[in-house]
């Protein structure tokens, strides 16, 4: 057989009775399955993940069921397609030895792979002191179980909530007490809401809509401690500047951090913000080589992106778990030339206060803001972020039909400020400083990072191979 | 019967609400939450919700009723 027909005999042979594990039973990993089906493999899927459950949704946890409209335990994530999956959760992948193909479990088993992809997201930073962390009262908020418990909180009904950190779930948790008629304190260690996200302009109107909203807004300030009962039960929150609120659910909300632990000597560029991988979802090991067995999506993947001077971005966003793994199952099964790259324009929506919050693009990515349509007073309004004469994001408020117009901007570099389409003109459309945090002031993480330029840059431990 | 909505492709044109105003509801001028799990009784006006969207936002569950548990 000649070269090519012999390669393509292998692909075949792969895709007909190949072995895929996949780590990571929840939007990303299933998405995954359904697309290695969807392009004709029809070798043995092993899906594993630690929750008990089949795939469920995330984000209407912090909207439609904090608000007691949908139980928990309805948010299970609708099959696009039949996968066939041995479904192996409730247990924890804790290896992966890459000499032998294998995933180490948690009760000891070993399951071999010809290709692996790792797709295990983020977890909830929890409240750093332990004992303060075990109040009751006190959660946070990632899974379906975190969500039912909060959700049963809130209908009790608490005297007040009190949420630290107001990025995305943090507003979304106040805006839902409101909704409930549920007195909140939110403490935030930034300027405002939503600032390490989209900068202190759009921040100051976050902050105006929590406060119209009756939040009771505390901003440059942290919580220091928490204080319970005699019961175990929390009472009290304990601010820096000395003063206290009286709570008896406590909701922390301090971003996440990403699942990487049980890759722990296996070698790959994997550390704080995740796991490298290309921009085809492609794994890179500890040293910028990329593997040909091992990819990643979802929450976990951080890869270098075209339109982002190649930085790796690191994206909490459901349309790059959904696409990631589309690429990434796309990938397993095909050779080059045919490889797909994965260059999602990052985009993310948010419902609170009766409002809706949409982005394309990296905002922090930006220095300046100009507001290009709609009415701020309003709450209805478009904004567009520039860097050196380029947009590179926007955000809208009640204005998502137009982010479309303002992504394909973006993807073509368009200059900064931009043409507004359409009517609808603020009366003052001058560009002004976005005000996003100096690097090093605390703040929440935003949902979308750029993570810098080569795979172990940031928080993988470089482990040179001797010769 | 399942699903999901993808709002960020979601415009809140509000075709759904119109049609299956049970399981898709506006909060204010744009946000939609709607009912991931909708009864069966109402899988038609909840098909017909998804053929309107203009932008095919709304993700239903081609396996309901199919053979297999649900975790096939
Ligand atoms: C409350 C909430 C609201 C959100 N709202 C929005 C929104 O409005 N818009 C938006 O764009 N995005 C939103 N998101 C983000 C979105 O849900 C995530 O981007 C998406 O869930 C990522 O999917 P994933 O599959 O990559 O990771 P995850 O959903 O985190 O799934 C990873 C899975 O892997 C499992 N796992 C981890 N480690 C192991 C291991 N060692 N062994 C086995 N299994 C393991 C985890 O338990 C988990 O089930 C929200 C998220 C939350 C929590
Ligand atoms: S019809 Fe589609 S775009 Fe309109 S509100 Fe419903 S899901 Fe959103």
């Amino acid at each position: 057989m000649t070269v090519p027909a012999t390669v393509a005999e292998l692909v075949r042979q792969f895709r007909a009775n190949g072995r895929i594990v996949i780590v990571g039973a929840s939007l990303a990993g299933l998405r995954a399955a359904e697309a290695l089906r969807a392009e004709g493999f029809t070798g043995s899927v092993t899906i594993i993940g630690d929750e008990p459950y089949e795939p469920y949704d995330r984000p209407p946890l912090s909207k439609q069921v904090l608000k007691g409209w949908v139980p928990a335990d309805h948010t299970k994530l609708p099959r696009l397609r039949e996968v066939n999956a041995q479904w192996r959760l409730g247990v924890t992948a804790t290896g992966l030895d890459r000499a032998a193909k294998q995933v180490r479990l948690a009760d000891g088993e070993q399951i071999p792979y010809d290709r692996l992809l790792i797709a295990t997201g983020t977890r909830a930073r929890q409240w750093p002191n332990p004992d303060e962390a075990a109040l009751e009262g006190v959660y946070s908020l990632r899974s379906r179980d975190d969500a039912a418990q909060l959700q049963k909180a809130l209908a009790a009904p608490p005297s007040r909530v009190v949420v630290i950190g107001a990025g995305f779930i943090g507003s979304e948790v106040a805006s839902v007490c409101r909704e409930l008629d549920l007195p909140v304190t939110v403490v935030e260690r930034g300027s405002a809401p939503l600032v390490g996200a989209l900068g202190g302009v759009i921040g100051e109107i976050a902050a105006e809509m929590h406060r119209d909203h009756g939040v009771d807004l505390r901003c440059g300030l942290g919580v220091s401690s928490l204080e319970g009962d005699s019961g175990g039960h929390v009472r009290r929150a304990h601010l820096s500047d000395g003063t206290t609120v009286d709570a008896d659910v406590v909701v922390a909300s301090l971003g996440s951090i990403r699942n990487v632990e049980w890759l722990e000597g296996a070698g790959l560029a994997s550390g704080f913000w995740g796991v490298g991988c290309d921009a085809g979802g492609r794994a890179f090991d500890i040293n910028g080589v990329v593997t040909d067995s091992i990819y990643v999506a979802g929450d976990v993947a951080r890869s270098p992106h075209v339109l982002y001077e190649y930085q790796f971005l690191a994206m909490e966003h459901w349309d790059n778990a959904v696409l990631g793994a589309e690429a990434a199952a796309h990938n397993m099964v095909n050779l080059e030339p045919h490889y797909r790259p994965h260059l999602l324009l990052p985009g993310f929506w948010s419902g609170q206060f009766g409002l809706n919050i949409k982005s394309v693009g990296v905002p922090p990515f930006g220095d300046e803001i100009v507001f290009t349509q709609g009415s701020v007073k309003e709450r209805r309004f478009a904004a567009a972020y520039g860097r050196r004469g380029r947009i590179v994001a926007a955000v809208a408020f009640d204005h998502g039909k137009w982010l479309e117009y303002y992504g394909k901007l973006i993807e073509q570099s368009g200059p900064f400020p931009p043409p507004p389409p359409g009517w609808d003109h603020p009366p003052d459309m001058k560009p002004i400083p976005a005000e996003f945090p100096q690097p090093g002031v605390p703040t929440a993480i935003p949902d979308v990072v750029l993570t810098g330029h080569d795979p172990s840059e940031r928080g993988a431990e470089f482990r040179p191979r001797p010769r | 019967m399942r699903i999901a909505v993808d709002l960020n492709r979601c415009q809140g044109y509000a075709q759904c609400v119109y049609l299956a105003h049970k399981d898709f509801r506006l909060t204010g001028q744009e946000a939609l939450t709607y009912e991931p799990n909708p009864d069966d009784e109402r899988r038609l006006q909840v098909e017909r919700a998804a053929a309107a969207c203009p932008v095919q936002a709304i993700l239903i569950d081609r396996l309901d009723g199919a053979k297999g548990s649900a975790t096939s």
